[in-house]
């Protein structure tokens, strides 16, 4: 059965804020341009699944990870990692974010961007060293892609740019991975390669939140799922939430009061 | 580990412009010896030969200053072009100049006569930059104005307001704006003792800044996202990358202007991009590249009167530039140009060879001799293409051709049995794994078995699990389409195997 937000009892999930979470989302409103673009978000992340967030264009799971991670402001609401704030757990979250979001003609090579990974744990104003080169050499590894280590970016295919961030992402050793859609453009083989990696960050308990664009393999990868359309749709075990009725939900377009009231606010509350 | 250790590793590791500091420390130590004033030059080679062993105080000031800031313009060039703000600098350029204007202004009605004081004009000029990039960061972020709107409006607003202040600072009695004008255009020539100074403590200042927030840099200019992500203050970082633009912008008005302090900040940065693709050695390279320019400028400036040495530099700066988008290692157009040929008359070889082998796969041995005029029409190609890369086959002894015949080496051979291989191994891939018809794919795989080699082979070998010896498979699709006439092979057609 579907674990609809809110109007569902039956929810899996008990409705108070677990300090083992993984990642717990109460009540967040975020706004772009002061219009809002996700509503009053309500979520607790299972310990060591694979979750799939979903959702059509627009819908936000992007600025959901984003929000999370305090990249951009939220307007109300509070994450917590942990239990703990964001900003005190930044250690345990690896985050990949979208493959298009950075120039990858950019003068580096492989190596030098999974060691970014590790900047935070080298410090200010030191340089790589070979212990951390060894480790992001060791990350590349777990990808696949330690022979191209000394390529530069731009050589890389998609797939193998995909699994360098991958790779950065991994280099850190969180507890919880957020992955802004990590098989977007990506050949067959490194679909295989992310989604084995995946798995094995499961079986060593970790978290892993995916913005997720292929319904076809959502029941094959996930666990669990997270369907979003500006508001929650419906979270739960994949094989409860993903059904016919609730992908009508999340893809049956936006909801027209939402979007009409969010314009308004961006307009600072005149009518047109 | 010592000390010592520690500090030469991380020196090693921060891999800037430390191979250029012993000729700074050259020029400017040769700067400070004061020397004999001597007869003005008679000859332009006396010239050169005064200028290049420094002979002259002033040539000494002049070049000791001009290279380090052409040095100090290039590292910190290499960031505002990795962060795509290569405008930035002309904003915080203009910007400086009603800072200049206005604490001109400030200084001569608060007390008069002490408005050329340096000083006052270098704070004037740093407070107006930083106005300048913070004014476009704050339209870009608040208001619906787009990145080059901001920095138009900026730019040209701001450079608007310094001209009327100084239209207003020569209304002055006291006021003799002359001094004013040469943070235009420059005053490279007359560059004095003082300003040297100036110029080095701020590149030092700079560098030193850069080297250790090298890792940081290259993080906000790759990915600030990300950055953000694990707590690094980006906005801080990006705030002191601007104070860099800022410092170099000021020393470099008093260089080359303000008006061309942005080619000194762009392009050496932008050569250097076509010579390396490490972020190090390319801030090493422009930094290089900042130097060689400047002092040629000075040089040149100095042997031929009443040229403008700023602008000579910005001059030299492109002409570097040229040199490395044209022949520069990294995606110059010439090496990028040498094999795009290579590639093309490589493809026509193998297509000659590989038409070779699918007319002998159907008519005769391998080892056979062809008509010329059978292969030229399954080719397609015009008789002088044909006899040029036959002619090409020949000298690579590929092939061997007597009069209207022609027939393969045993090098050829192996070399169209693999070349066919190569094509329709990815033709099966295509069939298999891309779903398209087997009709259709001769052509996509005639653009790629070219480039098929090494780990690509291996792992299209694997996937279609093709076994590592070199036997041909058969044609999946019918071959010789191209040529009605010819005996078309049917699937089933037995595979000939030129085995090595």
């Amino acid at each position: 059965m579907s674990s609809t937000h809110r109007d569902s009892p039956a929810s899996t999930e008990p409705n108070e804020h677990p300090a083992s979470s993984p990642l717990s989302i109460h009540d967040m409103t975020v706004a772009y341009h002061r219009r809002p673009v996700l509503w009053d978000i309500d979520y607790d992340a299972p310990l060591g699944k694979l979750i799939a967030i979903v959702g059509p264009n627009g819908a936000g799971k992007s600025t959901l990870i984003k929000a999370a991670l305090e990249l951009i402001p939220k307007v109300a609401g509070e994450v917590l990692v942990f239990g703990k704030p964001y900003r005190k757990q930044r250690h345990v979250v690896g985050y990949v974010p979208q493959r298009e979001s950075v120039d990858w003609d950019f003068p580096v090579n492989a190596l030098d961007v999974v060691a970014m990974g590790l900047y935070r744990q080298i410090g200010w104003f030191r340089p790589v060293g070979k212990r951390h080169r060894a480790l992001a050499l060791e990350s590349l590894e777990k990808v696949g892609m330690a022979a191209f280590a000394d390529r530069q970016i731009s050589q890389l295919s998609g797939g193998q740019q995909q699994r360098v961030f991958l790779a950065r992402a991994l280099a850190q050793d969180a507890e919880l991975y957020l992955m802004d859609e990590p098989f977007s453009g990506v050949d067959a083989a490194t679909e295989r390669a992310i989604i084995d990696i995946l798995r094995e960050l499961r079986e060593a308990g970790r978290t892993v939140m995916v913005v997720h664009h292929d319904l076809q393999t959502v029941e094959e990868y996930f666990d669990e799922v997270l369907l979003l359309n500006m508001r929650m749709v419906a979270t739960g075990p994949t094989s409860e939430v993903f059904t016919p009725e609730n992908l009508r939900k999340t893809y049956g377009g936006k909801l027209a009061l939402l979007d009409r009231v969010g314009h308004q606010m961006q307009q600072g509350g005149a009518r047109k | 580990m010592t000390v010592v250790a520690r500090v030469a590793r991380w020196c090693r590791g921060t891999a800037t412009i430390w191979w250029l500091s012993p000729a700074l420390i050259y020029l400017t130590s040769a700067a400070s010896q004061a020397s004999e004033l001597e007869d003005p030059p008679t000859r332009w080679t006396e010239g050169l030969y005064r200028v290049v062993m420094l002979r002259d105080y002033n040539t000494r000031v002049v070049l000791a200053g001009a290279t380090v800031m052409g040095v100090t313009a290039g590292v910190v060039g290499v960031f505002m072009l990795l962060r795509k703000r290569a405008l930035l600098g002309d904003v915080v350029s203009h910007a400086a100049f009603p800072g200049v204007a206005i604490a001109y202004l400030c200084a001569e009605l608060t007390s008069p006569g002490t408005g050329k004081t340096l000083s006052y004009l270098l704070v004037g000029a740093t407070v107006g930059g930083v106005f300048g990039a913070m004014a476009t960061s704050w339209i870009r972020r608040a208001t619906r104005v787009k990145d080059d709107a901001a920095l138009a409006i900026v730019l040209s607003v701001l450079f608007g307001v310094g001209i009327t202040a100084l239209s207003i600072v020569q209304r002055l009695e006291t006021g003799n704006a002359a001094g004013l004008t040469n943070f235009i255009y420059g005053k490279t020539a007359s560059m004095t003792w003082s300003d040297l100074k100036l110029i080095v403590i701020a590149s030092v200042v700079v560098a030193g800044v850069v080297m250790l927030l090298f890792k940081e840099l290259t993080l906000l200019c790759f990915d600030e996202q990300f950055g953000a992500s694990h707590g690094w203050p980006t906005a801080s970082i990006d705030m002191c990358l601007n104070m860099l633009v800022v410092a170099v912008c000021v020393i470099g008005m008093q260089t080359v202007g303000l008006l061309l302090v942005v080619a000194m900040l762009i392009i050496p940065a932008a050569a250097a991009r076509f010579w390396s693709d490490r972020i190090g050695t390319m801030t090493c390279i422009a930094g290089g590249f900042g130097a060689v320019s400047s002092a040629t400028g000075v040089v040149v400036s100095s042997i031929v009167p009443d040229l403008a040495t700023g602008a000579l530099i910005v001059l030299f700066a492109a002409s570097l530039f040229v040199g490395s988008m044209l022949f520069g290692v990294r995606q110059g157009l010439v090496p990028r140009g040498y094999l795009l040929f290579r590639l093309r008359r490589k493809t026509a070889i193998h297509h000659l060879l590989r038409a070779f082998y699918e007319a002998a796969e159907v008519r005769t041995q391998l080892n056979g001799q062809l008509p010329t005029s059978l292969l030229l029409s399954h080719l397609g190609w015009k008789e002088r293409t044909f006899a040029g890369v036959a002619k090409r086959g020949v000298r690579k002894r590929l092939v061997r051709r007597d009069g209207q015949e022609m027939s393969l080496t045993e090098l050829g051979q192996r070399e169209s049995a693999r070349i066919v291989r190569n094509h329709r191994l990815w033709e099966l891939y295509l069939i298999r794994y891309a779903d398209i018809a087997p009709t259709h794919v001769d052509r996509d795989a005639d653009q790629i078995e070219h480039i098929i080699e090494g780990d690509i082979l291996h792992e299209l070998e694997r996937t279609l699990a093709q076994s590592a010896d070199q036997e041909v498979p058969q044609s999946p699709h019918a071959v010789a389409v191209s040529h009605p006439s010819a005996v078309v092979s049917g699937d089933g057609q037995s595979t000939k195997s030129e085995g090595s």
